[in-house]
């Protein structure tokens, strides 16, 4: 492929402040190959070789060049590889950096579906509304049609995360925006003695001051910017970041900034919002052909890229800048062919005189009514111009002139975005015809156009007003701020040029024309809130930054209110798009491993989540789950098994009233729990439901320990500490969960185990029997001994801190190799416990489920005066219950109900199912199920639907494995 | 190209008067039978089944805002009816199946896709939980399954099976899932409503409730008093507000949710995704966009500011169910005031005030059940208080009593 080595656009030095031309860069545009310089970005780098037409429009596919050469629209959104969307006016080029055009069908420039445009006039506002559902059924198929059609560019669906990364920043004054105003602004401030952060979007410092022209002679602009580059660079108190947006504001100036693959958050004491203003557009037929641009898109052009943006010009504006534009292109070589001012005798004689001096002819009271173009509406080639003989109408006569550019200008939108999502308000004054905005919050400060201050010298004494405002707040000076007003009057008032045929566009995002925004309005939409979702206008990418402002013209004018009245629709966060990556950072999945984590993946277990925890489900083949747990059970039920049972909840509570916090926290009595024994612990809510349960243990008079689940932990540790800012009972609450690791020893060689290790204590069925606490010295490790039995065997829980956890598994693992000891994992305890009949809460309860309902009301106190729950207690018991949880058992050899089948009478659901596995202890199925009551007593059958089919099962009593409990109390 | 544009084309002055979907704005009447406050869809909705079944017009929507401004503008539009109880599926099972009629009966698209919703389980806490709920689905006629990671991958390829290591353990896939363009949903009753003689004032807002010995009188707005025979609330972030001016209190703590959407992409992605796990649901819109949401901010507010924590959080897990998307541009993020009932079910019916009533709670849920619960709100007011039997379960006094209709795991972050 032969490269297209051009640049025959490109200006002299000192033009193109971004370049730097002893640098080269190749890259792929279409798959052509293309030169450009380091600094260019890529719709510079393209302008350089003549290349205008970028990208195609959304809705009509028409050809799209730049428009602000600074980001701000989305007429030159490309496909960068898998990365769509990407602005090719911000987005610097890199070497063999390859760059498609977007949404064509065909090529870029041969787009088959350009057709589109011609039927603009069957796709009034609002017509996916009227149309495609008649009769009923197609909208299914013109569904999939549009569907195709929808989008811009294209995601790579292959493309793997980068590396993305935040980082914190803390500074007294934060200024956004490094225009004359942020630069004054931050100067005042640092010489006040506040640490400054001034942020700036584009790769350089200065604002406007980098590009346009404020003066005739041209030499304003440099020499200030030059003069105020050189103390800020001076000043220790000033950091600058530059290539860095600033992209939201949250509450309290917590503000995100973007730089390359980082985002910064930031909190500000102060804030100067300096962000400037977007120029806008006229509108008029054609006003989206390559070529047409705003004045300040050519002028960064020359000035930020050395490119000459056209051989021969045309200026449309409505203010005195349109003029000084017209002398840049003049003094670069551009023959400006007229300067076209819709305004009648408002240009100031000096700048008159400049233009006639450079024979350049002025039309005044006049505008561009329609731009035409050459074939394929690839390029202007020539505007219409007529007289403006009324408020946007327009003479019969016409003058055509031949332009290759067209530059325009009808004033100033404030970039208001940061502040409106900071709640400011924004209004219409009618005398300047522009939006002002008011009711700023505390500690946010707004400067320069932003603040519709448009001269030069009033904009830096804005600055340094609001500097002034932010350092008063900083307590680092008490004087007033002066007044800062400014007589410019930059915007013209109705720069709207109606065509009958069309394709005068408000929106070039959405593709919409005046006269859609008109029908919104004429079909009832009439609040601007209404009109654009029912047109989209300001719905795309660039969000309204151009379309506001006409939509809200037109809006108030069809509806016979003022623009204040109208508004405009609200702005959100974020300022500019951003990437996920950067919001989403790394990526980063921390999870919590309990001590004895590497033992198990030693030991070959299946590691399952447990809320934030990893748990060993079994331990073996991951494909023989059955088998496993089937072993480990019969393990357990006949030698010993050891489970690692950290992940369970721990809470201490200890001080003179810690009794009495048990007895309003849990169900049962403690008041009177005897030192050195456990406890069932049922916790209900307010509701009187059962969200949580554990065992307590009684280490002292004023000293608890209680476990809880390992999802429930957190909310119960909450609801204490909540429940005791309340009561005010002298008690400590700690979380201890991950201070403490435990394990089960379970089965009945588990005494014969821990003996050999503990020698303190007594461990006979009389010194420590079942329910009993002790602390113990198990071979040289202090722990807490639970004689528990949530398996049904005799069976000890081992706390200890979590730093002896591995050396505590190593020990009961040798110490059991006599005893022929294996670990085993949560799923076989699941079994295990079922067999045993005990409830495991959030599995075999439900938001709804209260203690009468669980048969729980053994471990429900009903004479204390006072638990959490305990009125909705009372009031559901004495209800007649509707529904219970049962035991049930099934034939081996029947149909397994998996857990969250229904239960079934006749028609209706009476309950579900909620544990259920085959018991190789009881050679038949067992499972819970929530029952109605009229079947839920043993001897009752329910009906289960098991994959379509009823099977019947029989309830029993619970426990259905050892009723007597002669094991666990071993 | 569909008949209907051709007609709008070749015609040279659409839009005429009478196309208009809205009317004019018009002065507040001194009296109306029914007042409903609140111009949402549910609002609309109710007037408009009042006119359309009833035969009563001369009825007021009385909207602070604009036409659907509150919620029905704010919502990620997602319509299902895999919800857990008996009561809740068969309430919002009346609803998918009015939603697809919607077009052809109010002669406007609402554009309603039925693409499937695919929700993941991380956990066997959650297989059960899916199971249960497509079993209860399908008996009450719903298509809903729990599908394994086969066949979800056959469903949606681009998924990763292992977000944030969290492996995708199933999927309850069902099929009635669907979204809605959520303004058009407001718009074609209010469309049809106005048509038939009821009257939109928008701007106007319920400033006080009028209650004489126990009995709602009128209500006054900022364009003057109205009285009327009944009124129907329906304000969805400000039920408790109101409620307080007609003088009781609702058992309700608002939130704010928030939600977001990206740039437009050519399509990739046909079915709603949503792990309530990572607190995150994803769906690609007609336009292209795709729109995220989670689960309601942490701590009670009226503020329907944005927040970088739970944009920081959504995204993260976004990414993690699709690495790619960690190339797409964010465009806008926005919130609105959920209205949220200890069961995760709303309140639907009488109040403590005569001819008041209710339609309210409806959390982070409400935009699914626009039509049914209209259409039952509009029952009952024409009968004048007799409560629908598909409403009855959803009565404020179920707080009470006891009775409520747990949907909290079959709601979370999917909506
Ligand atoms: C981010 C987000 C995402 C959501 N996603 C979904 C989803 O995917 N699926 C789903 O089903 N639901 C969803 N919801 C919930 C859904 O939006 C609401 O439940 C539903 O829109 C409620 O409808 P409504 O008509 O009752 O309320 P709204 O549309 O909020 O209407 C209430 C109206 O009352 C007006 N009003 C309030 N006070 C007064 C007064 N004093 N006088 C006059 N007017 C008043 C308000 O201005 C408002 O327009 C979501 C909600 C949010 C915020």
């Amino acid at each position: 492929m032969t490269s297209m080595i051009d640049n025959s656009m490109r200006l002299n030095a000192p033009m193109g402040l971004l370049l730097n031309r002893d640098n080269a860069v190749e890259f792929l545009f279409e798959g052509q190959r293309y030169q450009g310089y380091a600094g260019d970005c890529i719709a510079s780098a393209l302008l350089a070789n003549d290349r205008w037409l970028m990208s195609r429009s959304f809705k009509y596919h028409r050809p799209r060049g730049p428009l602000t050469m600074a980001g701000q629209d989305a007429n030159t959104l490309v496909q960068l590889g898998g990365d769509p969307n990407a602005l090719a006016d911000r987005t610097p080029i890199a070497p063999n950096m390859q760059i498609e055009g977007q949404n064509y069908n065909g090529t870029l420039d041969k787009d088959r579906d350009a057709m589109l445009g011609h039927f603009g006039r069957f796709m009034p506002v609002g017509f996916y509304y009227r149309s495609f559902f008649k009769p009923m059924g197609v909208w299914d198929k013109w569904e999939g049609v549009i569907r195709e059609k929808a989008g811009l560019g294209r995601l790579d669906l292959n493309f793997e995360p980068e590396y993305y990364d935040k980082k914190y920043l803390f500074t007294d004054v934060m200024v956004v925006g490094s225009g004359p105003a942020g630069l004054s602004a931050a100067l005042k401030a640092a010489d006040g003695g506040a640490q400054v952060l001034l942020v700036e979007e584009m790769p350089l410092v200065g604002g406007a001051l980098a590009y346009n022209r404020f003066d005739i002679e041209g030499i304003e602009a440099d020499r200030l910017r030059a003069e105020l580059i050189a103390k800020v660079e001076a000043h220790d108190k000033i950091t600058v970041m530059v290539d860095t947006v600033c992209n939201a504001w949250f509450t309290d100036n917590y503000l995100p900034l973007i730089q390359g693959k980082r985002l910064f958050k930031v909190r500000a004491k102060e804030c100067i919002i300096a962000s400037g203003a977007y120029e806008q557009h006229v509108v008029f037929r054609n006003n989206d052909l390559p070529g047409v641009v705003m004045c300040s898109a050519a002028t960064r052009m020359m000035k930020l890229y050395a490119i000459k943006p056209g051989q021969s010009a045309v200026v449309l504006t409505g203010n005195d800048d349109g003029y000084l534009t017209a002398l840049e292109l003049n003094d670069h070589g551009v023959n400006v062919k007229a300067v076209v001012d819709m305004r009648e005798g408002a240009a100031p004689m000096d700048l008159i005189d400049a233009l006639s001096k450079r024979g350049i002819t002025l039309h005044q009271g006049y505008t561009v009514y329609e731009a035409l173009a050459e074939k394929g509406n690839k390029r202007v080639k020539a505007v219409d111009v007529r007289k403006i003989t009324a408020k946007g109408e327009v003479g019969n006569a016409s003058r055509v002139i031949d332009c290759d550019l067209l530059c325009m200008s009808a004033g100033y939108m404030p970039a208001y975005q940061l502040l409106c999502q900071a709640g400011a308000q924004l209004s219409y004054a009618d005398d300047l015809a522009e939006f002002t905005l008011s009711k700023l919050p505390e500690h946010l400060h707004i400067a320069g156009s932003v603040n519709g201050i448009h001269q030069l010298d009033s904009v830096m004494a804005d600055g340094q007003r609001a500097a002034q405002l932010a350092l008063n707040n900083l307590n680092l000076s008490d004087e007033l701020p002066g007044k800062v007003s400014c007589s410019v009057k930059p915007n013209f008032d109705w720069p709207i040029f109606s065509h009958p045929k069309g394709k005068d566009f408000v929106d070039f995002d959405e593709d919409l024309q005046a006269k859609d925004i008109v029908n919104a309005t004429r079909l009832g939409y009439r609040d601007v809130q209404l009109v654009k979702r029912f047109s989209t206008v300001g719905m795309g990418p660039s969000q309204g930054r151009h379309s506001a402002l006409p939509t809200a013209r037109l809006v108030a004018n069809s509806t016979d209110r003022t623009v204040t009245e109208t508004g405009v629709t609200t702005a959100r966060p974020p300022f500019a798009p951003e990437k996920l990556a950067h919001i989403a950072g790394r990526i980063f999945d921390p999870y919590r491993r309990t001590p004895m984590h590497h033992r198990h993946l030693e030991l070959g277990a299946k590691m399952i989540p447990a809320g934030n925890w990893r748990r060993p489900a079994f331990y073996g083949d991951p494909n023989e789950r059955d088998a496993c747990i089937h072993t480990e059970s019969v393990h357990v039920r006949n030698k010993v098994g050891l489970i690692d049972v950290s992940t369970l909840g721990g809470i201490e509570l200890k001080g003179p009233d810690a009794a009495e916090f048990m007895n309003r926290i849990y169900t049962f009595a403690f008041l009177k729990q005897p030192v050195g024994k456990t406890r069932y612990a049922v916790y209900t809510n307010e509701h009187g439901v059962v969200i949580d349960d554990g065992v307590a243990c009684r280490i002292a008079e004023d000293h608890f320990y209680v476990t809880a689940t390992t999802s429930g932990v957190d909310r119960v540790y909450r609801d204490m500490t909540k429940w005791n800012a309340q009561w005010r009972l002298d008690v400590d609450i700690l979380n201890v969960t991950s201070a403490y690791c435990a394990v089960n020893l379970a089965g009945p060689d588990a005494r014969k185990v821990l003996e050999t290790l503990v020698t303190d204590t007594d461990l006979s069925p009389e010194g420590f029997p079942f329910l009993a606490y002790g602390e113990a010295d198990v071979a040289g490790i202090p722990a807490r001994l639970l004689r528990v039995g949530f398996v049904g065997e005799l069976g000890y829980e081992i706390h200890v801190p979590s730093r002896y956890g591995e050396a505590l598994w190593d020990l009961l693992m040798d110490a059991g190799k006599a005893f022929d000891i294996k670990p085993f994992g949560v799923e076989t305890q699941r079994l295990l416990r079922l067999e045993k009949g005990h409830v495991i809460v959030s599995q075999d309860t439900d938001g709804m489920s209260h203690p009468g309902e669980l048969s729980m009301t053994w471990a429900v106190n009903r004479k204390k005066p006072f638990f959490v729950g305990c009125r909705s207690v009372d009031i559901v018991m004495a209800q007649p219950q509707t529904r219970k949880l049962v035991g049930f058992v099934l034939p081996a050899e029947s149909k397994k109900p998996e857990e969250g089948h229904l239960v079934l009478e006749g028609d209706a659901i009476t309950g579900n199912v909620t544990s259920c596995e085959y018991s190789p202890a009881l050679k038949q199925i067992v499972g819970l199920a929530f029952a109605g009551i009229n079947s839920s007593q043993p001897g009752d059958h329910i009906y289960i639907r098991v994959d379509g089919q009823l099977v019947e099962a029989e309830v029993v009593n619970l426990p259905f494995y050892d009723p007597d409990n002669l094991r666990q109390e071993m | 190209m569909p008949f209907s544009l051709l007609k709008y084309g070749l015609n040279k002055d659409y839009p005429f008067e009478q196309h208009a979907d809205l009317p004019k704005p018009t002065e507040l009447k001194p009296h109306y039978d029914v007042v409903i406050i609140g111009g949402g869809g549910h609002g609309v909705a109710t007037a408009y089944y009042l006119a359309k079944y009833h035969g009563i017009t001369n009825v007021a929507i009385l909207e602070k805002s604009y036409l659907g401004g509150g919620n029905t503008a704010r919502n990620t539009a997602v319509i299902r009816s895999n919800y857990l109880t008996s009561e809740g599926v068969k309430f919002y099972s009346e609803s998918v199946k009015l939603f697809k009629e919607l077009s052809n009966e109010f002669d406007f698209n609402i554009m309603y896709s039925q693409r499937g919703q695919l929700t993941l389980a991380h956990t066997d806490a959650a297989v059960r939980g899916f199971r249960q709920r497509a079993e209860v689905n399908k008996h009450f006629g719903g298509k809903t399954e729990l599908i394994d990671p086969q066949q979800i991958r056959e469903l949606v390829p681009t998924l990763n099976m292992n977000p944030a290591d969290m492996p995708v353990l199933a999927g309850l896939w069902h099929m009635d899932g669907a979204t809605a363009r959520h303004d058009a949903v407001a718009w074609g009753y209010a469309k049809g409503a106005t048509q038939r003689g009821v009257e939109l004032h928008q701007l106007t807002e319920v400033t006080d409730v009028i209650v004489e010995q126990g009995k709602v009188t009128g209500v006054k707005t900022n364009r003057g008093n109205v009285s009327c025979g009944c009124v129907v609330q329906a304000v969805a972030g400000h039920s408790s507000l109101l409620a307080a001016k007609a003088g009781f209190k609702m058992p309700i703590t608002t939130f704010p949710l928030q939600a977001m959407v990206t740039q437009p992409v050519k399509p990739f992605l046909d079915p709603l995704v949503s792990s309530p796990s990572l607190h995150c649901y994803v769906q690609q819109t007609g336009r292209g966009e795709l729109v995220f949401g989670g689960g309601s901010d942490p701590y009670p507010l009226y503020s329907t500011r944005s927040t970088m924590d739970l944009k920081e959080s959504l995204l993260a897990n976004a990414v993690e169910l699709f690495p790619f998307m960690a190339n797409m541009r964010l465009m806008r993020q926005w919130a609105g005031l959920t209205d949220m009932t200890s069961d995760y079910s709303p309140i639907m019916g009488l109040s403590p005030v005569d001819n008041y009533y209710l339609d309210a709670g409806w959390g982070t849920w409400g935009f699914k059940s626009t039509p049914i619960c209209g259409k039952s709100m509009a029952e009952l007011v024409a009968s004048g208080g007799k409560v629908p039997e598909l409403i009855k379960p959803f009565s404020m006094d179920r707080f009470n009593s006891f009775r409520q209709v747990n949907e909290m795991g079959a709601t979370a972050a999917s909506h």
